[in-house]
């Protein structure tokens, strides 16, 4: 399907054995995945199972205290998370983090801050090269928000949008920065089914249409089921499975985990 | 009854009519006061934008700046020279501030970092008495505290400096804040840390740079009030007089720490010059605070602050 021809290219985000604790928790231990570039990741596991923490250590909100985190081949282990966001790793939060005081224009405009270059003395005079690069960021957020179908809402404050619609301007802020990797931390958590439709359409739209990559943290099994090309289940902070979405499904571990088998 | 009515509503404006250049100069020392308490509360309003902090060592801040400045002088560098080295020691103190207190302290709560503040206002204070020493200082900014007469009216010019200085910088900041990348980023880091970062924005940087703005305002709040009043402690507790210009303002926006402030500085001036005699005078010590009062109960936010939404 999109398999090159020649040596296997080396994979977007490789991660390998990392482990993180807080305190008496082991919320990770020696997780090792790699995403590779076009994918779509589902990454899925009982609650307190380390999803979360997988995403923020990846996102550079966390640092393992083992193991190691490549992005395109290098070593990015200990970066902050702005560092991580230069590179080309933008995200959602499991509970929308909009700013919230900010119209939703404004919004997916600071999903482009990384991108923007240039005087500060000319943008605040909004003159010449300043006004041209605004005039360009302000024509690709409006491509954005034609993809996810917000162009209603554009001038509304995002604080006052109901939670299905905060979670679409939170995606916009993240495609904004026009990632190559991009995490999506429970994306249709709390919404109902139609929104939940709406989302995966634009799920696989964005990997279809720009081409990024996709690792996303979510429960609903069918919608895992149908949009991922491969899952990993993590149960108490260790990877138990990685395969084709069929083939996890079937999973005697998995269903143990999601069953509550006993742990010996 | 009748008397009563007519002194409060009728007689103030009878004699704003009546002598109209003494109305235009109170009209003058009033926002002139303004544009300086504005100065003050603008560097509250920069720092709760940009960290969600009250800072409450602001008022400290104003008066370390000036005492450094005054402390230089005396140990005889040159207006300039001590200038520009107060300015540095302003910056430094931000990055201080964003090593020592801000970033261990990241993503707690705000009454966390409103405590840190507090702590801060009196190691501020204290340092700066046991560097520079506690006795009130003169500033002397080669501005003569005289007045001139321009179209029939008194200008101070001392204010009047004071005025168009404050005008300037708080239009560039304005413009700033409003119209740059920084600005826009200033007001993310604001509104949510995290995805702040997420987005690529590096918080801590843009503390040093927000710190360091409040800093230098305060730098010329403390030149301001130091060059009227004299450097001692008395200065940091101009810093309460902002509070009511924010409330008035709105604690989120420049522009509303500049209305704020004028609506402020003339209003009061009115009230003592025109009402003052009818309760004995004072209304200046407390008008400010009676006017936030009401607007509190009325627009919570302020003229220009985002508005409080609440889902529930």
């Amino acid at each position: 399907m999109k398999a090159p021809a020649g040596p296997p290219p080396t994979p977007l985000l490789e991660v390998n054995g990392i482990s993180v604790r807080f305190g008496a928790v082991q919320a990770l231990e020696r997780v090792s995945l790699e995403i590779r570039r076009g994918e779509i990741v589902a990454i899925i596991g009982p609650n307190g199972a380390g999803k979360t923490t997988l995403l923020n250590v990846v996102s550079g909100f966390y640092h393992p205290y083992e193991g190691q985190i490549l992005f395109e081949g290098r070593d990015r282990t200990q970066l902050r998370p702005y560092d991580v966001a230069a590179l080309g790793v933008a995200r959602t939060f499991q509970n929308v983090a909009l700013f919230k005081g900010m119209s939703v224009l404004d919004n997916i405009m600071t999903g482009r801050l990384l991108k923007m270059r240039g005087s500060f003395l000319l943008e605040a005079l909004y003159w010449g090269p300043a006004m041209k690069q605004e005039l360009e960021h302000r024509a690709s957020v409006e491509r954005i928000i034609d993809f996810l179908e917000i162009q209603a809402i554009r001038k509304a404050s995002a604080g006052k949008l109901p939670y299905g619609l905060q979670k679409r301007v939170e995606l916009a802020r993240a495609l904004a920065a026009e990632p190559k990797l991009l995490l999506l931390d429970e994306p249709m958590a709390g919404m109902n089914v139609e929104e939940k439709e709406d989302m995966c359409r634009f799920i696989l739209g964005v990997n279809d249409e720009f081409g990024t990559t996709i690792a996303l943290i979510e429960h609903d099994m069918s919608v895992v089921m149908d949009i991922s090309d491969r899952v990993i289940a993590l149960d108490y902070g260790r990877k138990i499975a990685d395969g084709r979405p069929d083939e996890v499904r079937a999973d005697q571990g998995v269903i143990d985990a999601y069953l509550g088998v006993a742990h010996a | 009854m009748l008397d009563l009515a007519y002194a409060v509503l009728v007689a103030p404006f009878k004699d704003m009519v009546g002598a109209p250049s003494f109305l235009v100069e109170v009209l003058i020392g009033g926002l002139a006061a303004g544009l300086m308490y504005s100065l003050v509360a603008l560097g509250f309003v920069l720092i709760y934008k940009a960290s969600g902090v009250f800072n409450f060592a602001q008022g400290v801040m104003v008066l370390f700046a000036a005492l450094t400045l005054v402390g230089l002088m005396e140990r005889g560098a040159p207006l300039v020279a001590a200038l520009v080295l107060t300015m540095g020691v302003m910056v430094a103190l931000a990055f201080a501030i964003e090593r020592v207190v801000l970033r261990p302290l990241v993503n707690q709560e705000q009454i966390i970092l409103f405590m840190a503040t507090i702590g801060l206002n009196f190691f501020l204070e204290g340092f700066g008495e046991l560097v520079w020493g506690s006795n009130v200082k003169k500033l002397d900014v080669g501005i003569p505290d005289t007045s001139f007469m321009a179209w029939g009216v008194q200008v101070n010019r001392l204010e009047l400096t004071a005025a168009i200085t404050a005008a300037v910088l708080v239009a560039i900041l304005a413009v700033f804040f409003q119209r740059t990348r920084v600005g826009r980023a200033l007001r993310a880091v604001a509104d949510d840390h995290e995805a702040a970062l997420s987005i690529g924005i590096p918080l801590n940087t843009i503390w040093i740079v927000v710190w360091s703005v409040a800093g230098l305002v305060a730098l010329v709040a403390g030149i301001m009030w130091g060059a009227k009043s004299g450097v001692q402690f008395s200065l940091s507790l101009i810093a309460l007089k902002a509070l009511p210009v924010l409330i008035l303002g709105g604690f989120t926006s420049v522009p509303g720490a500049i209305v704020g402030g004028l609506i402020i500085g003339t209003g009061e001036k009115l009230a003592e010059v025109y009402w003052g005699p009818l309760v004995g005078g004072a209304i200046e010590n407390w008008f400010a605070y009676m006017l936030a009062l009401a607007f509190l109960l009325v627009r919570p936010q302020g003229l220009f602050g985002e508005k409080i939404i609440e889902r529930v």
